[in-house]
Order: C-alpha cells, then sequence, then structure tokens
C-alpha cells in the first residue's frame, strides 16, 4: 500500500493513489494531484542521515571507503513534501541534490540484531537530500548549514509499505533535472546496507517509529539553479518533484546573511 | 509558559511517537579555549583552519534525560566514559527565522541546565554520533527559568560536581558565539520552534565519569541539576 499525507480544503488527510493524474483523500473524496498540498508522508522523528553511502559517490568525491558509517542528523525543519520549493542562497556556487531510500522505522528498535532489523521497518519512501557545498567546513562535516537547512530535504510522495517490496529493497534510483536524467544507481549498491544500519544504529541509540534513515547517494550529483525541476525517482516508489527557488521568493532579498558571515 | 514547556516538565516526550515537541541543538567548539586546546592540529588536515559558521550536533529524542532520571553509560563497550558538558540550555519561546542579533532574545522564553555528556573524542572532522547522540545522554532541567529572571544569559557561572567534590567552573562570558548570536547565526538556515532548545556549549576539557558516579551542574540563577550515572542494562539477545 502506498500512502501519502495531504493538506486539501483545509485539513490534512491520509490518501492513496487513484490512477496518474489524481489521489484519493481517506473521506472518500478524489481531487487531482496538483490540487493538493503534499506534506512528508509521516509524522516524521529523528531524521538520520548517510554521506559517502555508495562506492561510486565515494569515488566521486575523492574519499577512502571507511569503516563505520558516516552518519549525521537533521532537524525537522528540514524536511519539505512533494512539489515543494527549495531556496537557494545567491551566494553559493556549488548546491546538489541527491537522491537516497529513506527507511522509515515501524516499531522501536534497541540493540537490534541484523538477521531481525528489518522487522522494524515499516516502509520506504524518496529522499532528496540537498546539499550545499560552498558551507563545507571540516568541522563535525557535513554541519547543519549543510545538510539541515529549512525545506532542503525533500521526502515522498508516498510511504510503501515495507510488505510491499523485497527485503532490503533493491531498486533502481535515477534523479533528472529539467528532465535530462544526471544520476543513476541501485539500492542495491549501499556500501552499508539497511540490516546493517539498524543494528548499527540501535546500539546506541533507540530507533522509535516515525525515525527515518536517508541511506545515501549514488554518483552523478550536479549544480542546480534557481527555477530547476529536479526529480528523484526510485522504482515502485515514485518520483518526488522539487523545485529550486530564489532568496527573493523567501523574503531574503540582499543576501543580508552573506554580509553578517564576514563580520 | 508552563504550557509551552510541558514537554520537558515531565516523560511526555513519547506520548505521541510520530511527534518530537521540540529538538535540541547543541553548540559545538563554542568555548574560546574549544580550538586552543587542539594547538597546532587547527590549521592542519583535515581541518585546515579554524571554523567560521556555527557548529552544531542534534541530540536526538532518546538522549534526553528528565529530571530525577539517570544518564546512561555503556558499561561494557568501547564508551565506558562520558564526559559531562555543563551547558546553558536556551528555551526557544518565539519562532525565529532568519532573525538578527539584536532581535534574538525577544524569541527566548526562558533557560535551563543541561549535562550533554559524549564519549570522549579525539576527532572533530566528522559527527561521530555513536558519541555524541547516545540514548539517556544529555540531561535536561530540572526547570526553565524565564527569560525575564535572567537578563543577561552571557555572564553565567557553570560549576560541575563529581560525587559532591567541584571539579570545574565555567562562564558563558567565555563563549565564542553569545546567546543571542547563536540564534542569529541558526535561524539564519534553520527556523527555531517553540520548545527547541539551543546548547550553548560546554568548556574543553570536561571532567570525565563512568558507572556508579555522580553528576550535578549548576549554573546561578538557573538551578541545579543532578544525574546519577548508571550501567547500560545487559544487551538482551534481539
Amino acid at each position: 500500500m502506498k500512502r501519502a499525507r495531504v493538506a486539501y480544503s483545509g485539513a490534512i488527510h491520509e490518501a492513496t493513489p487513484a490512477g496518474d493524474e489524481a489521489i484519493r483523500l481517506a473521506d472518500g473524496r478524489t481531487v487531482g494531484e496538483r490540487d493538493v498540498v503534499w506534506l512528508p508522508p509521516f509524522e516524521a522523528g529523528t531524521v538520520i542521515a548517510l554521506g559517502l553511502n555508495y562506492a561510486d559517490h565515494v569515488r566521486e568525491l575523492s574519499f577512502k571507503p571507511q569503516d563505520e558509517p558516516l552518519v549525521f542528523l537533521k532537524g525537522p525543519a528540514a524536511l519539505i513534501g512533494h512539489r515543494g520549493a527549495t531556496r537557494r542562497p545567491r551566494d553559493v556556487t556549488f548546491m546538489h541534490y541527491e537522491c537516497e531510500l529513506a527507511v522509515v522505522i515501524g516499531k522501536p528498535a534497541r540493540r537490534v540484531r541484523r538477521a531481525r532489523a528489518l522487522e522494524h521497518v515499516a516502509g520506504y519512501t524518496i529522499a532528496n537530500d540537498y546539499a550545499i557545498r560552498d558551507y563545507l567546513e571540516n568541522w563535525y562535516r557535513p554541519n547543519l548549514r549543510v545538510k539541515s537547512r529549512d525545506g532542503a530535504t525533500a521526502i515522498g510522495p508516498w510511504l510503501v509499505d515495507a510488505a510491499d517490496l523485497e527485503a532490503p529493497p533493491q531498486r533502481a534510483l535515477r534523479t533528472s533535472v529539467n528532465g535530462k536524467q544526471t544520476q543513476s544507481g541501485n539500492t542495491r549498491d549501499l556500501v552499508f546496507d539497511i540490516p546493517f544500519l539498524i543494528e548499527y544504529l540501535s546500539a546506541f541509540m533507540t530507533l522509535a517509529p516515525g525515525d527515518v534513515i536517508l541511506t545515501g547517494t549514488p554518483e552523478g550529483v550536479v549544480d542546480v539553479a534557481v527555477g530547476d525541476e529536479v526529480v528523484c525517482e526510485i522504482d515502485g516508489l515514485g518520483r518526488l518533484v522539487n523545485r529550486i527557488a530564489g532568496d527573493a521568493e523567501f523574503g531574503r532579498p540582499s543576501g543580508s546573511a552573506v554580509k553578517e558571515e564576514a563580520r | 509558559m508552563s504550557l509551552l514547556l510541558s514537554p520537558w516538565a515531565g516523560p511526555s516526550i513519547e506520548v505521541a511517537p510520530y511527534r518530537l515537541s521540540g529538538t535540541v541543538y547543541a553548540a559545538l567548539l563554542n568555548h574560546h579555549r574549544s580550538l586552543e586546546a587542539l594547538g597546532d592540529a587547527v590549521a592542519e588536515p583535515p581541518y585546515r583552519g579554524a571554523p567560521r559558521q556555527v557548529v552544531l550536533a542534534v541530540k536526538p529524542r532518546h538522549a534526553l534525560v528528565l529530571p530525577g532520571e539517570p544518564i546512561r553509560v555503556d558499561g561494557t563497550g568501547d564508551a565506558d566514559v562520558l564526559e559531562v558538558g555543563a551547558a546553558l540550555g536556551i528555551v526557544i519561546g518565539r519562532t525565529a527565522c532568519a532573525v538578527t542579533e539584536a532581535e534574538a532574545l525577544a524569541h527566548v522564553a526562558g533557560y535551563l541546565v543541561v549535562a550533554d555528556c559524549t564519549v570522549p573524542r579525539r576527532m572533530h572532522f566528522r559527527p561521530q554520533i555513536r558519541a555524541m547522540a547516545r540514548d539517556a545522554s544529555c540531561a535536561l532541567g530540572p526547570r526553565v527559568v524565564s527569560a525575564a529572571a535572567i537578563g543577561n544569559p552571557d555572564a553565567l557561572t557553570l560549576r560541575t560536581y563529581v560525587d559532591g567534590a567541584l571539579v570545574r567552573t565555567a562562564s558563558t562570558a567565555d563563549q565564542v558565539r553569545s546567546a543571542a548570536r547563536l540564534i542569529a547565526d541558526i535561524s539564519d538556515f534553520m527556523t527555531l520552534a517553540p520548545g527547541d532548545i539551543v546548547l550553548a556549549g560546554s568548556a574543553p576539557d570536561a571532567p570525565a565519569v563512568r558507572a556508579g558516579a555522580h553528576v550535578a551542574v549548576e549554573i546561578e540563577g538557573v538551578g541545579r541539576l543532578d544525574a546519577q550515572v548508571v550501567a547500560e542494562p545487559a544487551a538482551r539477545a534481539a
């Protein structure tokens, strides 16, 4: 089953697919998919993300493979739904998408072993975990200014039940910018796979329902510009659409933050 | 204000399992001596220079320790020692997005005492959440004191006690970024919401404790936090 959360006509609804252009709300109404506001498909708890978790992307960034996963956390304001807009500050020179398989926890996981890890997964969705490389510094890298920006982690459109996919999912993923494919890979190529990640994390940190693990991205990240439409797709999970917006739309006309920073 | 701060007044964090009432962010390397303690290494790889931007860690919900609960340490593994980072917790009261330093403190509801316990680490290159986001490692409380009662959050003395003995004294006056500057810099890229807490940062060379220790942190005018450090229960077969 695929479920979304959308805002429509003054309320938030659970919704299911109803053909290519429509969705069905839990209250029985069928509405156009462009006529709703898509929210993240579940209420997220802790947002956990992986860096350097595809061998090809590690090479792309000239890093050596690691013996422990590179894990970082984000604040909840980072998440936005399908068809949302993500701000690109005017001072940056390299902002890129990252198409990722997102694993949503369904039951508490503490000190879970690999063999039983997938029992704790509610389902899967798609994430687009933007990064602004200009803001990278070598302290607790990648830090929150790079990776926990308001609205810079798109997620959705659907939460797909784990039972509907092979375990763990081995699916092709791809990203296109303005209709041109720029990234492709397959979730079977994770350096640290999903059972490993759940075992690793739950050894020191309880995972709770709604916690989500963004499993990293393969090679093929390119700079995006204001006005671009970025589509992240995973076979069987759907297409996650995002638009790049400028500072003006967010009431940041003069790049004031940049000046302050140079103080 | 009691309504606003209710998530921290009792064990209500887990009431709605899909929603975290507030997020706790810890400022790192925010003490004037933090980088001095690293010496020449700051200029060398992997760091290649001091940080220019605010450096933060997220403390996830299971890391939080509410008043009266113990701080937990892994009694058997490679994380059997914790450093006790005494910090001022800045409790956000109004949504703060892209606020200036001058406006920042008007978005603060109050302050509380925090003992942010982390596994000692030599390196500061990667986020290392295995050392910094452990279950039951970040103690909060016991109460939030209103911003009006504190006045200037940047001139407070913090005292850390282990088993009753005073082991460290620090001051929020020694921070690289003031409370207002932290809120301004964070809110430039990440909206702070009511109920969020920003830890203003702790001094380097924090005292280390093991299971069995009693920890207390006192901040003048804000209060005193007491917590017992206990060993994690033995791992159960999964």
